[in-house]
């Protein structure tokens, strides 16, 4: 049998090493920029252009043509390898202003393909944040609220609601925070889609957490006189299989997404992967022994607790 | 076996020849189009995969009433906008266009192949301007070819769009600008009147002060040729038999009941009650909208491989079920979207291969408590059903939580901007349900044929379950 709600510290320590550099991140860019990582034109209003040339094209060529026709805030990145394509960013460009430049910029480098065009109102960009930021609210809510509801024949049934949540806000933290590190690295947008990974781990996150309280659930009338952390413990190693296999399943549908599933979806899997990695781990290392720790009142697990089990043990 | 068991087995094996019909690729009759009584329009009833603006190249463009001064909007406003929109979006002769309101001032247009989406944002935008123009002598005409749906310069308007995209009849002189008598704002009403014969005709009359320009103009003009132009397309090229002193006229034509109907409504609600302001747009290319098809369905067929592969080399025996019911997961799953149909996009297809992970979870769930009740020494018999039985708990539980997820993303994806968050919820929790039946119902069903038939050797089904 494992003694994970035994050894927590370790496990409380491991997650707290592990979602400071993210925060860190999170917390520079915020000081830095404004926002705890790079936000995209979904949010912040503004367009996005990408184009297809006939040759390669270099993108200080193609900005050099933005910035000659009055856009000297473009910044230009070279989408894929080859070199052939390349996206725009700049403040939102009315219709008129666009032609503008494809005049401009065929004239320069000859045939040009309007890949695709996106451009959002700084006012919709506004609401899309908004509505993100409720979303979030909403779905932790709704999710406490269905657990008590769930849990409501185990004991202390909100204490699985909250300590579920906080798994889950562990979970959300250090992928925030690793997206954050990448935003910095290589330059990572939070877009709609990504918003749309951060709440798909949310759900991943809650419903791993839910197998692993189930089986607590089961067990806690089974086992009546033996401490909560010998029953959690026990329910971790009876369900660690079948996290380990769903995990892996999980795993491989997002591997091939990665890795074949085209560029524009990259960073979306890559956060989902991040995301339901920490899940699956906050679920065993995180939740359960918070229910522990909640219980003997101790975040860390004291001696007496250690000697009660072994105690029961023996 | 029981004869419940034999019941469901019938039926999925039914469902699952209905679903292997409909997702064929074949022609279907018609009257299963015309059982999809709810989708509308009647058009729309067909058995095809719709792919969304990101799969097929498109443009969306969300236009947002600006009010000019204090003008307040009403719901009246909006849809006399949106009916002016969607008759312009019909002149672009883009095939299945989308036009919505949204909100309380804004309105959706979604333009299918149309990538590079400029000319269409202008022609939308136009305000909509009605124009009296003068083309000449009847008799004596230097532009025999004016005519209904013809593109033509005024000098009221100085725009010079590209014909072919709009009227779909090119401007026959485009050197030439042709002049307006006047514009949609002297005209006060305009309707659909039948003569004696039933004949469609219609009747407008101008405000005071442009029935004293119309009067003297038509007075000078008799026998001469005036166009009726909205936004530089001529509706109607009329002579003047008379002059006209009242500012009462008709215009008649060689139409139908239903054209008259549009041209008078075309008059009266000519100029946009609201000027409209492009405030979102998407444009994707068909290129990369086919890259992406390609792309996903790659990913999709390897990933499901991989788990199918899976499943069998974890659990061998029950690995096959579960397997089996993989493969149906799939096949129901595109069945519902061709029937309902779901416009399928990117994260869509993101959200279908996600739920895959969910839908082998409850067969793992319930394999893995199998084998711990097998473990304790339990029957296979005993082992078997608790498997399903208390494994259900947690399926049911994890399950809904997803759902609660993906109800709050869909409320949040009605946002604008955000339309990519509703495809990826609803195809995830479409699978969610999906899984419960095929993972739970399907699997136990073709399970019990096996292990629960009559003589069957308990201790090899033991090892069928344990695996190791």
């Amino acid at each position: 049998m494992f003694h994970i709600a035994e050894n927590r510290r370790w496990y409380f320590l491991l997650s707290t090493v592990l979602i400071i550099p993210g925060l860190i991140a999170m917390i520079y860019s915020l000081i830095a920029f404004g926002a705890p990582f790079k936000m995209g034109i979904d949010f912040t209003g503004g367009s996005l252009w990408e184009l297809g040339f006939t040759r390669q094209v270099q993108p200080a060529e193609l900005r050099a043509v933005f910035v000659e026709n009055g856009y000297p805030e473009t910044l230009v990145t070279t989408v894929g390898a080859g070199g052939m394509a390349l996206e725009a960013r700049l403040k939102e460009l009315s219709e008129a202003d666009r032609t503008k430049l494809l005049v401009a910029l065929k004239a320069k480098f000859g045939d040009v393909t309007d890949v695709q065009f996106l451009a959002v109102g700084p006012t919709i960009g506004r609401e899309v944040t908004q509505a993100a930021a409720l979303a979030i609210i909403a779905a932790s809510l709704a999710i406490l609220v269905f657990l008590v509801i769930a849990f409501r024949n185990a004991p202390h049934a909100f204490r699985f609601g909250v300590t579920a949540i906080v798994a889950m806000l562990h979970d959300l933290l250090l992928t925030l925070g690793i997206f954050s590190i990448c935003s910095l690295l290589f330059g990572w947008e939070a877009d709609a889609l990504f918003l749309t990974a951060i709440l798909t781990v949310i759900g991943f996150s809650v419903q791993d957490t839910i197998v692993v309280y189930d089986r607590i659930r089961e067990n806690l009338p089974k086992y009546r006189g033996e401490p909560l952390t010998m029953v959690v413990d026990r329910s971790l190693t009876e369900t660690v299989n079948r996290s380990l296999a769903i995990h892996l399943t999980a795993l491989f549908v997002m591997s091939a997404l990665l890795i074949f599933g085209g560029q524009t979806i990259k960073p979306f899997v890559a956060v989902l992967l991040v995301g339901v990695t920490t899940g699956t781990y906050s679920s065993i290392f995180n939740a359960a022994p918070l229910l522990v720790a909640w219980d003997e009142r101790s975040l860390l697990g004291s001696r007496t607790s250690k000697t009660q089990t072994q105690t029961q043990a023996a | 076996m029981r004869t419940s068991d034999k019941v469901l087995l019938v039926f999925i094996i039914l469902l699952t020849l209905f679903a292997i019909w409909v997702v064929l690729p074949i022609g279907h009759p018609d009257w299963v189009k015309q059982a999809l009584v709810w989708q509308q329009p009647p058009e729309y009833r067909d058995l095809k995969i719709r792919e969304g603006l990101d799969l097929q190249g498109g443009t969306q463009i969300l236009l947002q009433a600006q009010p000019v001064g204090d003008q307040k909007i009403t719901p009246t406003d909006m849809n006399t906008a949106k009916a002016i929109v969607e008759r312009r979006v019909n002149g672009l002769g883009v095939t299945e266009p989308l036009v919505q309101l949204q909100g309380a001032n804004r309105i959706i247009v979604e333009l299918p192949g149309i990538d590079n989406g400029d000319q269409a944002v202008q022609t939308l935008k136009s305000t909509g301007q009605l124009e009296f123009v003068e083309i000449g002598s009847s008799t004596n005409s230097a532009f025999p070819n004016i005519q209904d749906g013809v593109y033509v310069r005024t000098s009221n308007t100085d725009r010079v769009p590209d014909p072919a995209t709009l009227g779909k009849i090119a401007n026959p002189y485009p050197d030439q600008v042709f002049k307006t008598i006047m514009t949609g704002r002297d005209l006060q009403t305009a309707a659909t009147q039948l003569d004696q014969y039933g004949a469609p005709y219609i009747s407008f009359e101008l405000t005071d002060a442009g029935a004293k320009i119309f009067g003297a103009y038509t007075a000078q003009h008799v026998g001469d040729t005036l166009a009726i132009v909205l936004d530089n397309v001529v509706l109607s090229a009329p002579n003047i038999r008379s002059a006209i002193p009242d500012g009462k006229g008709i215009i008649e034509g060689k139409f139908t009941r239903e054209e008259a109907d549009s041209l008078s409504i075309q008059m009266r609600y000519g100029a946009l009650p609201v000027p409209l302001e492009v405030v979102n747009r998407r444009s994707i290319g068909a290129t990369l909208g086919a890259d992406s098809v390609h792309k996903s369905i790659t990913a999709g067929i390897i990933g499901l491989f991989t788990v199918l592969v899976f499943m069998i080399a974890m659990y061998r025996v029950p690995g096959v079920f579960a397997a089996v019911a993989l493969i149906l997961y799939a096949l129901y799953n595109m069945m519902i979207y061709k029937l309902v149909p779901v416009t399928l996009t990117l994260p869509g297809i993101a959200g279908f291969l996600l739920s895959i992970g969910m839908a082998v979870d409850a067969n793992i769930l319930i394999f893995e408590r199998m084998k711990e009740e097998l473990r304790w020494g339990r029957s296979v018999q005993l082992a078997f059903n608790a498997g399903f039985h208390r494994a259900w708990p947690s399926i049911r539980d994890s399950n809904l939580s997803t759902i609660i997820t993906c109800l709050i993303l869909v409320m949040f994806g009605r946002n604008f901007g955000a339309q990519a968050v509703m495809g990826f919820a609803l195809t995830l929790a479409l699978g969610v349900l999906i899984s419960m039946f095929t993972a739970v119902v399907v699997t136990r069903t073709f399970m019990r044929f096996l292990f629960l038939r009559q003589g069957a050797n308990e201790e090899r089904e033991k090892q069928w379950l344990l695996q190791n």
